[in-house]
């Protein structure tokens, strides 16, 4: 009995991982598709969700049934409830891939805006490297890099104000740059979004591991 | 906050075997403290030195202490049957005397002295309200013991045990022959009676320890491993035998 719940909380741990990686490579689609302005790419993310939608799905209907089943306890409750979390908000940063894709949609529209590109790079890819660091933490039990990525989003929150406020100088002065500008601070964004939820996976992390609730800490 | 009853290194004998090994613990009052453990751990071994109802054991010997208020209850000069009427105890299988309901009751409070059938009744009355059960039994006093359910039985003797105004129980797996209802009432009444009494339950159901009480102790070949408010011991064990046992990764 006892080794098939154990079998059981290995295959969710597999739908995670899969979960993770699904979300991850539609962020760097959705990075690659902003840069490169590839409408092509940017549709098949939109339609990519679907899958990681369904997932989540699968995985919180896994967790319920394992709590349901088998009132687990200790180590194997800390792991499921962070499971159900986790899950929730990688699908979230899979919501946030898309809407990027479809801002670049409309961007490419119109010729590109110089403007803020290397923050807009930089931004997004601290965010991503979160995310995937988050959830490297998760998978060997990694304590410490976990508050490091907590650590990080101070720095992302930074970011998100100066491109803001440089996109919001540029669009005053120029003014056809206004609609370009709107989507870009859109982006930006969901890029903050992303690593918002990457510290949200890292701090449950560390509940999963320590049994502290560091939210709102960081 | 008061501690009721506590042991201080105390282990237990059956002849060369030490069944539990220098345990000292504490339990305050008006709370229910949970024991487990696998089976042969100890944990009701330890349950009856608390009202020395291992002393009936041949060959068996007990070491330490046992405080009840701060008072040795191995001492010399004590008086035993009173140590049980303050620790009182419901057992694993409901085990009603073959007399009639409200006899199963008054026994117990003629046997401590009680004369007077007025207050007798009165007292049976209060007793079956505190187990929950005057309800079901009201109007049919007279009849056997024997033929209430398995819950009832055991709300029978929990009100049995009630009659003769205990400080502790003690509750020796109360609802392992139980159904889920019939448990769930129990579950119920031990909730209401910590208000009154200090419980002390051993249990192999670990859903119920994390249901009904306020601390746990995890026993193991006849050590305290680990003892924490339930809600750490259930979520957070500080020990990795702790965790094993109560995740069922164990041996």
């Amino acid at each position: 009995m006892m080794r098939h719940f154990h079998t059981e909380l290995n295959d969710l741990k597999i739908n995670l991982l899969k979960m993770a990686s699904l979300v991850e490579r539609a962020l760097r689609d959705s990075l690659k598709a902003f840069n490169e302005r590839d409408e092509a790419l940017a549709k098949r993310i939109i339609e990519g969700d679907e899958r990681i939608n369904r997932l989540e799905v699968g995985i919180d209907k896994q967790c319920l049934s394992l709590l349901a089943r088998y009132q687990p306890m200790a180590g194997d409750l800390r792991f499921i409830t962070a499971t159900m979390r986790i899950n929730f908000d990688l699908e979230r940063c899979g919501d946030q891939a898309v809407n990027v894709a479809e801002r670049v949609i409309e961007l490419v529209k119109r010729p590109p805006l110089f403007c803020c590109m290397n923050e807009l790079q930089s931004i997004a890819e601290i965010a991503i490297e979160m995310l995937s660091e988050a959830v490297n933490a998760f998978v060997y039990r990694d304590d410490k890099l976990a508050i490091e990525v907590c650590k990080r989003d101070d720095e992302v929150d930074e970011l998100r104000d100066y491109i803001f406020k440089a996109l919001l100088d540029f669009m005053v002065t120029h003014s056809p740059a206004v609609r370009r500008g709107t989507h870009l601070i859109i982006v930006t964004r969901s890029w903050e979004r992303v690593a918002d939820h990457a510290t949200n996976i890292a701090e449950h992390v560390v509940f999963l591991l320590e049994g502290k609730i560091i939210r709102h800490q960081y | 906050m008061k501690i009721k009853i506590a042991t201080e290194n105390l282990s237990f004998y059956y002849g060369d075997f030490c069944a539990i090994r220098n345990i000292s613990l504490k339990f305050p009052e008006n709370k229910v403290t949970a024991l487990i453990g696998p089976s042969g751990c100890g944990k009701s071994t330890f349950i009856r030195c608390l009202n020395r109802m291992n002393d009936f054991i041949p060959g068996a010997r007990v070491e330490g202490k046992v405080l009840l208020d701060g008072k040795n209850i191995y001492s010399k000069n004590i008086d035993v049957t009173e140590i049980r009427r303050r620790v009182g105890m419901v057992f694993q299988k409901p085990n009603p005397l073959p007399k009639s309901i409200f006899e199963n009751i008054a026994y117990g409070l003629k046997i401590n002295g009680w004369g007077n059938k007025a207050e007798i009744a009165a007292k049976v009355e209060e007793s079956l309200k505190a187990a929950a059960l005057w309800d079901r039994v009201k109007d049919k006093l007279k009849k056997s013991a024997l033929s209430l359910s398995g819950g009832e039985q055991q709300r029978l003797c929990i009100a049995r045990a009630l009659a003769i105004e205990p400080e502790v129980l003690l509750m020796d797996e109360p609802c392992s022959a139980l159904d889920p209802i019939a448990t769930q009432k129990i579950e119920e009444l031990i909730h209401r009676l910590k208000e009154k009494y200090t419980i002390i339950i051993v249990t192999h159901n670990m859903q119920q320890a994390a249901r009904v009480s306020d601390y746990t102790a995890f026993f193991y070949m006849g050590s305290l491993i680990e003892v924490g408010t339930t809600e750490e011991i259930f979520t957070k064990p500080r020990e990795k035998q702790t965790e094993d046992y109560i995740t069922g990764r164990f041996g």
